[in-house]
């Protein structure tokens, strides 16, 4: 059981939420996510660990409701408790001095590319983030990304908030205006993360990704979250979250997220009117 | 019958007392456990039929020893309390064993009654008795609990609530050494609660023998990814004075055909930890979903490859083909298994092997297609290889496979604690007597070690790892 300490809405349908695990916190690295479990009846969900203190024990985690279980997890308040947490899990990033690094951030995939941010700009790195959404209310965390760059770069697919375009437009731009780019990050939805690739690639700048399949066990155990990295299939829990952009099957991916559209609709709509 | 008057002759003449089960066709829309057990009459009707031999050939055939002719006496003499403790000195988890070790490939292999009448499969029973003394003892609720010595103030660490684990957990704790168990998964049992289906083994069981752990004062620590939340050196570090690695086999073995990544293609670890640990044959109550098709392809000829081809039957498909490249005979899988899967309606596609799985322009599987084998020269294993025959090639209409070839070695502990030394497969390298591995401190048994092997083997690993963990704490000496 793990106590919830905080939890707030920061848009319509995502929020945040802080999570009693002093065992993890210690030992979180940017780039690794936990697996909780609501109740008794419920489905293992990875979620990215977005911010963490050591010396208060708390893990926070940035969840956007999609579905039955973040749904139910969006429900519980401070006070109560989650059954099951296990964590950290995954290969955290690999954090160096590159020199200058774009950290692509897309929808809730901007909870994610925080810490990472955060750990590049630690060790040096001239930081420029870009901040994606399809509307304004979609771009998270703004205040806190802003702190860990040195630039930053907003986009909105209506325009109503920063540039109108996407991400890939804004990463077009700072590749035109000459701006020297050693490594891009690029965390958000699958088709964002294709898209990134292909120009990156275009350009040869090496660029990592984050991949979100589904898992159930976290632990190599079971490879549902198998995906085709270069000629290698590579189960993302312990190969991963991060890999090489230019080398990821993104159709394939985002295929196989698709597996379970309708029973993932069936329990929604059950819940719904439960 | 006044059976202490019995001639060996008149004993071998009592035929084999068949278990009673649930109807195949009723069975497959449950999940409920298939074979009943045995009342007191078949059990001691069946005990009869032990010889009493003087060397008993069976304890041999066990890995933990277990004291046979007597269980079975008390058995006969009704007397249930003694069998169970008899049977309770060498192996914690009888009801376990009885239920899926592979007897006729381990006692009732070796058993007198069996070479007399020249048939395995009319072996005493042993499995079964060894079941039957188990459930009556759960069966009067309270179970007799081992008894602790007095605290020594040392602590171990066992990583894995899988049978080796569990057994060393036991052992140890008896001796009054303080016991946690980290487990990665948020239930403790390892496969016998992930991979075995309830249908063959009751999740009940499992979590009353881990509730006694509890009682005998173990500690027990769900959610815990060693290599993860602490690595091994760190256990060390919070005062931990001897650590076991139990971690298994849970890595699955893919066939590396094209084809393999598509929708509706699963490990069957994947497969059975959606239906067993995670409930999905109750979905959408429970929230794990699980494809519910119709046609399913299974790949291998294990207990694994059964035990998905039953789930899938259980689930719903109308036809289960079980794909396996070598013949009946050749099987790994446990004889009553394969019985109980053809029962049921499996439909075995023998020496037939899958070249390549297509998938419709949604990605999903839509037909495997499949080459004929032969049987060729035997290999290292002694078992005759398969091989192809050209120009064979076939197609079956599917829209789920699974993957059922095996498991390597859990990669987490040796990834993060270079100085276990590991060999070619990825398994822990031990003593073999000591289950000692290359760093001071640390034991290791079951799977991690052995392979992909049986429950029974992974507790006789445990029990000497036991052994050797408390005489290193006692001694001090590595
Ligand atoms: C490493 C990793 C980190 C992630 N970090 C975050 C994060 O920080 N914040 C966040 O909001 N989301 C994150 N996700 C995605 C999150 O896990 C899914 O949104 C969540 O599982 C959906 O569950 P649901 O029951 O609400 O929705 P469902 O209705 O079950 O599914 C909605 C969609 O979520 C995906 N999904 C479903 N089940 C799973 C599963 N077991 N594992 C993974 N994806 C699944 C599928 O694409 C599905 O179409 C992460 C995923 C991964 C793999
Ligand atoms: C589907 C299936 C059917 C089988 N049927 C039979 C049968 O009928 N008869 C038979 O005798 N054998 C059978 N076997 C084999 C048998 O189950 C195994 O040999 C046995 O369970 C091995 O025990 P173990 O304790 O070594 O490991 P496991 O049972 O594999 O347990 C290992 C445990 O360690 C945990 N773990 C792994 N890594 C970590 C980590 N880093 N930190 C913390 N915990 C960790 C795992 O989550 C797991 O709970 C079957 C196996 C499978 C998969
Ligand atoms: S533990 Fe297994 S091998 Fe040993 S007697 Fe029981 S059934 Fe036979
Ligand atoms: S070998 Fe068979 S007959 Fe002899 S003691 Fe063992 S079980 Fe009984
Ligand atoms: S989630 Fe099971 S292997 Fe990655």
């Amino acid at each position: 059981m793990s106590e919830i300490l905080e939890k707030e809405f920061i848009t319509d349908s995502v929020f945040r939420m802080r999570v009693e695990a002093p065992e993890i916190a210690r030992k979180r690295k940017a780039g690794q996510f936990i697996i909780l479990r609501t109740c008794d009846e419920g489905e293992r969900i990875p979620l990215t660990i977005a911010d963490a203190s050591v010396k208060e024990g708390w893990i926070e985690l940035v969840v956007q409701v999609v579905g039955k279980t973040t749904k139910s997890l969006s429900e519980l308040d401070a006070g109560e408790s989650i059954c099951d947490l296990v964590g950290p899990l995954g290969r955290p990033t690999h954090i160096e001095l590159y020199g200058s690094v774009v950290v692509v951030g897309g929808g809730i995939g901007i909870a994610p590319s925080h810490p990472i941010a955060q750990a590049l700009r630690a060790a040096g790195n001239r930081v420029i983030s870009i901040l994606g959404g399809r509307t304004k209310d979609l771009v998270i965390m703004e205040e806190k990304m802003r702190a860990t760059s040195d630039e930053i770069l907003i986009t909105t697919d209506d325009g109503s908030y920063g540039m109108k375009g996407l991400v890939t437009d804004a990463l077009q731009a700072l590749i035109d205006k000459g701006e020297k780019i050693d490594l891009v990050v690029a965390i958000g939805p699958p088709i964002m993360m294709k898209f990134v690739s292909l120009l990156t690639k275009k350009y040869d700048i090496p660029t990592l990704v984050s991949l979100n399949t589904i898992m159930v066990d976290g632990t190599g155990m079971c490879g549902a979250c198998r995906v085709t990295v270069g000629d290698e299939t590579k189960f993302v829990c312990v190969d991963g979250p991060e890999f090489d952009g230019h080398k990821v099957d993104f159709d394939e991916m985002m295929k196989r997220l698709r597996m379970y559209e309708l029973h993932e609709k069936e329990s929604m709509d059950r819940y719904a009117s439960s | 019958m006044e059976e202490k008057k019995l001639t060996p002759k008149e004993r071998l003449k009592i035929p084999s007392q068949v278990m009673p089960e649930q109807d195949p066709r009723e069975r497959i829309h449950n999940v409920d456990e298939v074979p009943y057990g045995y009342d007191e009459e078949l059990a001691r009707t069946e005990a009869m039929r032990c010889l009493q031999c003087k060397k008993a050939p069976c304890v041999k055939g066990c890995p933990v020893e277990i004291d046979i002719p007597g269980f079975i006496q008390s058995i006969l003499d009704g007397n249930y309390r003694a069998s169970i403790n008899t049977i309770k000195l060498t192996n914690i988890l009888p009801a376990v064993c009885g239920r899926v070790c592979p007897q006729e490939e381990q006692c009732q292999m070796t058993c007198v009654v069996g070479k007399s009448l020249k048939d395995v499969a009319k072996a005493v029973q042993i499995g079964k008795l060894e079941r039957f003394a188990a459930d009556w003892e759960m069966a009067q609720g309270e179970t007799e609990m081992p008894e602790v010595k007095s605290p020594t103030e040392k602590r171990v660490a066992i990583v894995g609530s899988g049978p080796a684990g569990l057994t060393v957990a036991a052992d140890v704790r008896r001796e009054g050494h303080e016991v946690t168990i980290f487990e990665a998964l948020h239930k403790p049992g390892g496969v016998l609660i992930y991979g075995i289906p309830e249908f063959r083994l009751p999740k009940q069981i499992v979590m009353r023998e881990v509730e006694n752990l509890e009682k005998m004062g173990v500690e027990l620590k769900t959610n815990m990814v060693i290599g993860k939340v602490y690595t091994i050196d760190e256990l060390f570090e919070e005062g931990f004075d001897a650590v076991f690695v139990g971690t298994g086999a849970g890595l699955p073995l893919f066939m590396h055909i094209p084809g393999e990544n598509l929708n509706g293609v699963y490990s069957a670890n994947e497969y059975l930890t959606r239906a067993n640990l995670m409930q999905a044959y109750s979905f959408p109550e429970t929230d794990t979903p699980i494809a519910r098709t119709k046609n399913v392809a299974v790949f291998g000829g294990g207990n694994v490859a059964m035990d998905s081809a039953r789930t899938a039957l259980r689930l719903g498909a109308e036809n289960v083909y079980l794909v396996y490249r070598r013949s009946r005979a050749e099987m790994p899988a446990r004889v009553e298994e394969v019985e109980h899967a053809v029962e049921e309606g499996v439909q075995l596609h023998l020496l037939q092997n899958p070249v390549r799985i297509i998938g419709d322009e949604n990605g999903w599987v839509k037909a495997i297609e499949c080459i004929k084998m032969e049987l060729g020269e035997p290999d290292d294993s002694g078992r005759r290889r398969p091989v192809p025959i050209k120009n064979s090639e076939f197609m079956i209409d599917v829209d789920t496979c699974i993957v059922a070839i095996g498991n390597a070695s859990n990669p987490l502990v040796p990834n993060t604690t270079p100085d276990i030394a590991t060999n070619k497969w990825g398994n822990i390298v031990t003593d073999s007597e000591t289950l000692k591995t290359s760093k001071k401190g640390v034991f290791a048994g079951g799977d991690i070690v052995l392979g992909a092997a049986t429950v029974i083997l992974a507790m006789g690993q445990g029990r000497k790892a036991a052994v050797a963990i408390n005489e290193y704490l006692a001694s001090g000496v590595w």
